[in-house]
């Protein structure tokens, strides 16, 4: 079966929480190996949307299909294993952890070993445990963090743990990666590196990613299609050039009349 | 054999003198034989155990290692888990005693060969309580976890009730008698190594000579497999998962770990050693009864477990080594010689004020316990960075989500 084109089809995604509507049927598609963004006012709904394509919400009603497989109703560890890695908005590391650790459960669903072979620690058990300390230490130096894999992620300054957060993420090896606000808090320069970072990944490891952003800055400068959310219903979609003049849009941000 | 010296090194890493364990090991397998000089000491003789203690605070201290792995690891507050305890308790009773006299049947059994009932030899009666409280932990666990935190607690504290009720009015069950109701069942066949007498290894522990020093050797060897296999698991896969949903359940859904699968485990293996610890005391006690299976017990295992240090192993077998002999004998002890003073106080009357007045002494001086898991000292010590003010209340719970978890 050839891969289709669009890593994720959303057809008519709605949730409601009691009366609020918090994604009214909304249509979205992920082309692969794009960098897509997700914008809208607070309260918007992105947030929700996310939580859905991970499987933390299940949708009141719809369907998402991601990679061919239909995840509508899957837990959120199934759905990862299928290949879908996600950072948090608030910062969500296991704090009490060391960095490797972290990243080490990422790498939960790829590791086979079990309770019998984890007590005699039988020489398959062993290997699998070597090779995968390796593979952290590396993807914790490919996200800028070398030789920090002792360091608790409770005691990490703010920029690294955001960091550890995409490395614990790329941990799961994701075809899909969904960004939920990653420079929130970063300076501007912090920012900066992110954002060439986030290419960066996306063209080494072939994936696609998915952003919320708030900082225009960012989406604009690394978003191939951007889609606007208000009021939990999409009210605009197209390339960054599209949405920066898109009327829709600079009323849902700066009210009625801004736009003339 | 590298190997072995180095996984041993491994399970005692963490503390700066790695023979210190070791030390300890040699140490404890020495008691039965240093009782008697221990005792003799001016001073302390008085407060030394007896070996026939140590095994009952052993299989307490087992208990309290099991527990561990479900309130320490994965964060789930259990308070029903002398529920274990009798299962086990009663697996022994039921494969190695004359309660179901319908039929004989014998298995290695240190008993003479005429007695009614089924006879199974202790060692395989231990791996059998492991097994059905670990199938009792997967069926208890199955519906109660998909609950977090208080709601957690009270669901479990009403199975930890739940169970004895049962034993206790289990004598007619459609005319069969499973448990002996509130009598209990007696006697429990006791261990012994029937296929290795020929070794000169007691065939019956309860008629040897050394009576005491073969439940000691077999109940110090149980809680160092315990122990063991507890340091393992903390160290695997497994245990990465269950420390990282009692840090957040959320993220570590996120990360691909399966919720109910990975919590069941946990509970499902500390109800195991449970079992087993509790197939091993009512062999030693020679019966099982329902009086033991109070709420008071589940509460005093986690005591231990508190005061030890939460998911800190080595704090946990502190932990239970102290309370178990305050429990045993410390308490009488310290009665005794506050009378003999003349003082009219009897501390075993106040016993559980006593537990409770260490466990609030330990929150306000040791919050994380005698000996802290290496992750709590560090929280303590070093800090944590505050997390981010904003938008915590929009972020999921998992509390809405339909059961097919897994």
């Amino acid at each position: 079966m050839a891969a289709p084109d669009n890593i994720i089809v959303a057809d008519k995604v709605r949730k409601e929480f009691g009366g609020l509507v918090a994604s009214d049927d909304i249509d979205f598609t992920i082309a692969r190996g794009a960098i897509v963004s997700l914008i809208g006012p607070n309260g918007a709904g992105k947030t929700t949307f996310f939580n859905q394509l991970t499987g933390v919400y299940k949708p009141t009603s719809g369907k998402i299909v991601f990679d061919g497989h239909e995840i509508t109703y899957l837990p959120p560890h199934a759905i990862t294993k299928l290949g879908i890695g996600r950072t948090f908005q608030n910062i969500r590391l296991f704090s009490q952890m060391t960095a490797l650790e972290n990243v080490l459960v990422g790498m939960h669903s790829r590791l086979t070993g079990g309770i019998i072979g984890s007590i005699l620690h039988t020489r398959r058990v062993k290997r699998e445990e070597a090779a995968a300390e390796e593979t952290a230490k590396e993807l914790l130096a490919y996200c800028g963090l070398p030789g920090r894999a002792g360091q608790w992620a409770g005691s990490m300054a703010y920029g690294d743990q955001r960091r550890l957060e995409v490395a614990r993420a790329l941990a799961t090896q994701p075809k899909l990666l969904l960004l939920d606000e990653p420079t929130a808090g970063m300076n501007p320069q912090e920012t900066a590196e992110f954002t060439g970072f986030v290419r960066k990944v996306r063209d080494d490891k072939g994936l696609t990613v998915l952003l919320i952003e708030h900082d225009m800055k960012v989406i604009m400068g690394v978003s191939e299609r951007i889609t606007v959310l208000d009021y939990g219903a999409k009210i605009a979609e197209g390339t960054p050039a599209e949405i920066q003049t898109d009327e829709r849009v600079i009323e849902a941000y700066l009210g009625k009349g801004a736009a003339a | 054999m590298t190997s072995l010296v180095d996984s041993a090194r491994r399970v005692t890493a963490g503390h700066r003198d790695r023979w210190l364990v070791p030390a300890l090991v040699v140490l404890a397998l020495a008691y039965p034989w240093l009782e008697d000089t221990l005792q003799s000491l001016p001073l302390i003789g008085d407060f030394i155990p007896s070996t026939e203690s140590m095994v009952v605070i052993f299989a307490f201290t087992m208990m309290a290692v099991g527990l561990n792995i479900v309130v320490g690891y994965a964060g789930l507050l259990d308070l029903g888990y002398v529920a274990f305890y009798a299962v086990g308790a009663y697996t022994a009773a039921w494969f190695a005693s004359q309660q179901f006299n319908q039929v004989t049947f014998h298995f290695f059994s240190s008993v003479p060969k005429d007695q009614p009932g089924i006879h199974i030899t202790m060692w395989a009666v231990l791996v059998a309580a492991g097994v059905l409280t670990l199938v009792s932990g997967i069926l208890i666990g199955l519906p109660t976890l998909r609950l977090r935190g208080d709601y957690l607690a009270i669901v479990t504290l009403g199975f930890g009730e739940i169970v004895p009720q049962v034993v206790r009015n289990g004598d007619n069950i459609g005319g069969f008698d499973l448990t002996h109701g509130t009598f209990g069942i007696a006697p429990i066949d006791p261990a012994g190594f029937v296929a290795l007498s020929w070794l000169g290894l007691p065939e019956n522990f309860q008629q040897s000579e050394d009576r005491k020093l073969w439940y000691y050797v077999v109940a110090l060897a149980l809680v160092l497999i315990t122990v063991f296999c507890s340091v393992r698991l903390r160290d695997s896969r497994l245990g990465r998962a269950w420390i990282a949903i009692r840090e957040d359940e959320t993220a570590a859904a996120a990360m691909g770990v399966p919720l109910m699968r990975t919590k069941t485990w946990s509970y499902a293996i500390g109800a195991f050693f449970g079992g087993v610890a509790g197939a091993y005391y009512a062999s030693f006690r020679g019966g099982a009864f329902p009086a033991d299976f109070y709420f008071q017990f589940s509460v005093f295992l986690l005591c231990m477990v508190i005061l030890g240090g939460m998911g800190s192993v080595w704090g946990v077998v502190v932990g239970a080594l102290f309370l178990g002999y305050l429990d045993r004998e410390g308490l009488s002890t310290i009665g005794s010689k506050i009378q003999e003073a003349g003082v009219d106080f009897d501390p075993t009357k106040y016993q559980f004020g006593i537990y409770g007045v260490i466990i609030v002494a330990m929150m306000l001086l040791r919050p994380a316990g005698l000996i802290p898991e290496r992750r709590h000292r560090i929280e303590l010590e070093e800090g944590v960075h505050d997390t981010p003010f904003y938008d915590v209340t929009t972020e999921g719970t998992l509390t809405d989500r339909d059961p097919s978890d897994d």
